[in-house]
């Protein structure tokens, strides 16, 4: 049997330097076909020669997307053992991304998470005892998708799909439930009803794909928690990150009482900076309000930045401090260096190793430690280089997981809306009321892929508590 | 102890709806079987609602007849009214329910027992297993059954075991604040079952069950009531059975409604119904409320509607459909007199509650054997199902299977693009069920392709190589299936022109002119039109039976829905055909997320198709679980040794 041809950004998102979207499957090089043009417009990479390199144009439809380098490579002698082909364009995020989008339309699949190297050790490209290494990749990968599409997900656009899902269930579950027990529940002048109820879920649906379109529908970045203790200098750092004056700044400790947040873009990526409150224990409610938040925003971050003062001893509270941040990835900010020194680069390195439940010291690796003066604004320019290498060196690989999420949660609302289209065919053909179930079925199994729900038992949970029925 | 010991090859512990088709299977395949029952009077009793089939159970009954079942054959000689349900709908949902005479059907059923070569009848209170330890492992198998005593102490030697106990494990009946300990119908309870069971390791759980007053006809007033009457041409459910012959005089049932006042009785008497009082421990299904349930849940329905349905021709006794109950007495004669054409009503029997002992049925195998006791089986609500339907279904693989087993050959497993029969095993087998578990259509994925009307060609063959269909009906359809499929092809081919005779002629039907010439099908297929209404001008047509022409119809009107499942069953096939051996240990893989983990080593699923039904079993632990397996095999082929996996199918 062929399979579905796959394809995905092989390459982490980046602004500068080549980007490759890599396809994999029996139709790779006819979908590529499908986009690409030569220079003359004469060359069809069907009938080019295996493990051959082509310079041309990716077109989407008649619109130049981009110039690229396309590398046909027919199977079994690639990295799948498949036939693969690597379209080389150039790096920028939203190139790459349109690229994708131009082979999704055309007939691939979008690879789930991993799925290259799965696809590549089932058709015995890799070895048999690397099977351990696999499994690894695919379940990171998998862990890191699945959290990434859910916590993307801005909560309005997850509110919508929820409520979305329950106006579909709840058609399932009368139309089911009728048909299960048609002597109690009667379908008469039902499908008007049901007509009406399509198209405003299909017009809510068209909404959300166009907003998905202009990029509205995820986060755009990544979960930055500026984390230290209360005067440490966080609320300054955003607001020289910021460049206003966002934050409350003065002196007196405990100043910023609740959680600040900010999105900001340092070399083409989005970071959203969250500013919490300094953790320290404390009786003032309001605060204490805050300092919670700290805490639980601290626990989800994907990078943290934990402001130190430098010229301020070490104390129970720092120690609270490293015991909370002590698996994520960090950057540690020695700030106020302008001021005298009493905490070295050091004792902090040995103090988070020490708290650290990962023995394994390469976790550390990403443990950068950096001298700051938010005051006279020196060393933010490293801290600024720091993070855009943990980003694009792939250190933090949440950056093409956020396109790639959106890429996805795209196709299933495009699935779920196509659904829809179909039910109100069956309505338009007059097909029995048993046909729209069906469909209906469908677009709710696609809306909860978006927020990472299974179908499970929901429609006959929906049936029994929704409809009385039974003898 | 001096007791009688028998050697057999099989005993089938109740002679219930699950117990008559196990034993039947077996006798069928020639093996030497006992089937024990506490009453020999109560052979396929069917102590709740008098009928057989409804929505989806109807599709499950003619499937269980296509493999070579007695149920559908049964209620064809003993029903008193039959309807086909949802006729508006499509195809797919189209379901058969009878009224039977329940004495008769009854009856009927213990012929056939009787009669049946190979089979004994014994009433007897089967009371433990008897059961040795497993020499060398076998896949998961500690153990392996041996046989099964009675109360008397007599022991009967047997290849295999099939356990049938229905609702009579420790039951226990509730009318109010009045418990007996009784199996339905004041029958005799089986209290020592449970306690052999749990020494063997198998765990059980409590479910509970319940069934409306039983009315003496005479003191109700029809007049009230609106009279619900039986199809005038009556499709029988077997698919041997001669449909002229089922061509009777029916009976009529009644609807009429509770009201408010209804209502305020049971509202004012909630404090002394066991379940709000606390007293009943067993789960009950959502899908067959009492009427206090109904009252409390759907508090602002005005009124609910209740059946009244005889419970055969020989009897006064009508089942009161609907207004199931455990209040007492009291409340209840009070509540039933509220409804129309129930005022002077007099109760032959009460309206009860039933708690019983049945297994958590994670425990079996597809085939439905215990995955640590090899040859022990078990069927019905005994596995956590309700419905004679169910039962009877699981009642006939098991049965199969235990048969196969025994000969040494591979067990069937039907998967859920085969059968309703393999959903409703498959969600027995591979889901949490907390309640008893009830066939819907909508647990049917695929269910445009598992239609009641083609169930023959779905299974028939599958009924044929288990030895229990005859050649001459295997035969018939596989020429049915030629026929089909031939004049399809000749329908797709033969072109009509877009001319004046044309336009008249399907003007005259209500249907639209041609704009370019058309096939036959493309004409068939428009919704106004059938197979039968484009007669005229297709002259050269052959000569078919009525069901070859259902299928035409079918095949050609719902084409694009069906070619769309096809696809769907196609990718579903992928997944399930690759096996998972029985003795794969999860713990090994540390990349499968930790509630993976423990899940599937609770289900042991037998295919990786079956893992992914497992609710929190993600995609990414299936493909680790697809690399995990490759490496698997691989390393099993190199060092010589050779896996079985348990099932085939």
């Amino acid at each position: 049997m062929k399979s579905d041809t796959i394809a995905a950004i092989a390459t982490a998102v980046s602004d500068s330097g080549i980007g490759i979207i890599r396809m994999s499957g029996g139709d790779a090089v006819e979908i590529a076909d499908r986009v690409y043009r030569s220079k003359q417009n004469r060359k069809r990479l069907s009938s080019v020669r295996s493990h051959t390199i082509h310079y041309g144009y990716i077109y989407d439809g008649d619109l130049l997307v981009d110039e690229v380098m396309v590398a046909v490579m027919r199977a079994p002698n690639t990295y799948t053992k498949e036939d693969v082909v690597e379209i080389d364009c150039h790096g920028g995020i939203l190139v790459m991304n349109q690229i994708l989008e131009v082979v999704l339309r055309n007939g691939c699949r979008l690879a789930e998470p991993g799925e290259f190297t799965k696809r590549a050790f089932l058709n015995g490209r890799i070895d048999l005892s690397k099977a351990e290494a696999v499994m690894d990749i695919i379940h990171s990968k998998n862990e890191f998708a699945l959290r990434s599409s859910v916590k993307q997900l801005s909560g309005a656009v997850s509110d919508k799909v929820r409520s979305l899902r329950g106006d579909i269930l709840h058609e399932i579950a009368f139309i089911e439930s009728a048909l299960d027990d048609p002597e109690h529940i009667s379908l008469d002048g039902y499908t008007e009803r049901l007509r009406e109820k399509t198209e405003k879920i299909q017009s809510e649906l068209g909404r959300l794909i166009a907003s998905s379109d202009n990029g509205k529908m995820l986060r755009d970045g990544i979960d930055t928690v500026i984390v230290g203790k209360p005067n440490a200098g966080k609320s300054s750092l955003l607001n020289l990150l910021v460049g206003e004056e966002r934050a409350i700044v003065t002196s007196v400790a405990g100043t910023t009482r609740d959680v600040l947040e900010e999105s900001i873009k340092l070399h083409g990526v989005g970071l959203n900076i969250i500013d919490t409150a300094g953790i320290r224990s404390t009786d003032d409610a309001v605060e204490k309000i805050g300092v919670e938040k700290a805490r639980k925003y601290a626990k989800d971050a994907d990078l943290i930045v934990y402001v130190v003062d430098a010229s301020c001893a070490l104390d129970e509270n720092d120690e609270e401090i490293m015991e909370l941040i002590a698996d994520k990835k960090v950057i540690v900010l020695l700030n106020k260096t302008d001021l005298e020194q009493v905490v070295s680069e050091d004792e902090i390195v040995r103090k988070l190793t020490d708290v650290s439940s990962n023995a394994d010291s390469n976790e550390l690796a990403h443990l950068s430690v950096i001298k700051t003066s938010t005051k006279e604004n020196t060393g933010i320019d490293v801290f600024e280089r720091t993070v855009r290498q943990l980003f694009f060196g792939g250190d933090i690989a949440v950056n093409d997981e956020i396109y790639i999420t959106n890429q996805r949660h795209k196709q299933a609302l495009a699935e779920a809306s196509e659904s829809m289209e179909l039910v109100l065919r069956s309505l338009d053909d007059q097909m029995p009321e048993d046909f729209y179930s069906i469909d209906l079925m469908s677009a709710y199994a696609a809306l909860g892929r978006i927020i990472g729900e299974e179908v499970g038992e929901d429609l006959v949970n929906e049936i029994f508590s929704k409809f009385c029925m039974g003898k | 102890m001096a007791g009688i010991r028998e050697k057999v090859d099989v005993c089938v512990v109740g002679a219930g709806h699950a117990g008559c088709e196990a034993a039947l299977a077996c006798a069928r395949m020639g093996l030497e079987t006992v089937i024990f029952t506490v009453s020999v009077d109560s052979v396929a009793l069917m102590p709740c609602n008098p009928n057989i089939g409804g929505s989806s159970k109807g599709h499950l009954v003619r499937e269980l007849d296509a493999l070579g079942g007695e149920m559908g054959k049964n209620i064809d000689k003993t029903f008193i009214q039959s309807k086909m349900l949802n006729v508006s709908k499509g195809p797919a949902v189209h379901s058969l329910r009878a009224q039977a005479d329940k004495a008769e059907y009854s009856r009927e059923m213990r012929k056939v027992l009787e009669n049946q070569e190979h089979l004994t009848i014994k009433q007897a209170e089967v009371v433990g297993l008897l059961a040795e330890d497993q020499a060398k492992a076998e896949g998961l198998y500690q153990k392996r059954i041996t046989g099964v005593q009675t109360f008397t102490g007599a022991v009967y030697e047997a290849k295999a075991v099939i356990l049938c106990t229905g609702t009579y494990l420790k039951a226990r009946c509730l009318c109010g604040e009045a418990i007996t300990h009784t199996g339905p119908n004041g029958l005799q309870a089986a209290n020592y079952l449970t306690d052999s069971l749990e020494s063997l390791g198998v765990e059980m759980q409590r479910f509970k069950t319940g069934t409306p007053a039983r009315m003496d006809r005479r003191s109700i007033d029809f007049g009230k009531m609106e009279e619900q009457l039986g199809d005038e041409r009556v499709v029988p459910f077997s698919f041997s059975t001669d449909p002229e012959e089922v061509q009777i005089d029916q009976v009529s049932c009644w609807l009429t409604y509770t009201n408010e006042r209804t209502h305020d009785i049971i509202r004012a008497n909630l404090d002394r119904s066991p379940i709000y009082a606390g007293i009943i421990e067993g789960t009950g299904p959502r899908y067959c409320p009492s009427i206090e349930d109904k009252v409390v849940k759907f508090a602002d329905k005005e009124r609910h509607q209740v059946f009244i349905e005889p419970e055969g021709l020989h009897t006064n006794e009508m089942y009161v459909g609907g207004m199931s109950s455990s209040l007492p007495e009291d409340v209840q004669l009070a509540m039933y007199r509220t409804v129309p054409g129930l005022e002077n009503c007099k109760i032959v029997k009460n309206a009860y509650a039933i708690e019983y002992d049945c297994i958590r049925s994670d425990q079996l195998y597809p085939t439905l054997e215990f995955r640590k006791i090899q040859g022990l089986f078990s069927a019905g609500q005994f596995n956590g199902s309700s419905g004679y339907e169910e039962a009877a279904a699981q009642g006939l693989i098991a049965g199969m299977n235990a048969g196969l087993f025994i000969r040494g050959k591979e067990q069937i497993v039907l998967d859920r693009s085969q059968a309703y029969i393999g959903v409703l095993i498959d969600d027995l087998v591979t889901k949490e069920n907390p309640e008893p578990y009830r066939m819907m259509t909508s647990r049917a994925e695929y269910r445009l392709l598992l239609r009641q009307d083609n169930a023959d060609l779905r299974l028939r063959k599958i009924g044929y190589e288990a030895g229990l269909v005859t050649k001459e009906q295997y035969e018939y359809v596989c020429e049915k299936e030629r026929l089909i499929a031939s004049e399809i092809e000749r329908l797709q081919n033969v072109r009509v022109g877009a001319n004046r005779e044309m336009k008249e002629f399907l003007e005259s039907r209500g249907s639209s002119g041609l704009k370019t010439a058309a096939t036959l099908a493309e004409l068939i297929s428009r919704p106004e039109l059938s197979y039968e209404l484009v007669a005229e001008i297709d002259q050269d047509r052959p000569k078919l039976s009525d069901d070859v022409i259902e299928q035409i119809n079918i095949n050609i009107k719902y084409d694009g829905y069906i070619k769309r499942q096809l696809k769907q069953v196609e990718q579903f096939k992928k997944i399930e055909k690759k096996k998972i051996p029985a003795d794969i240990d999860y713990e090994d893989i540390r990349n499968l997320r930790l509630e993976a983990r423990q899940k599937l080593q609770k289900f042991k699923p037998v295919s990786v198709g079956q893992a992914s039904r497992i609710s929190g079993v993600s995609p990414a632990d299936i493909s680790v679980l697809l690399v995990y397996l490759e490496h698997f095999a691989a390393v099993i082929d190199s060092s010589g040794s050779h896996c079985d996996s348990i099932t085939g199918g």
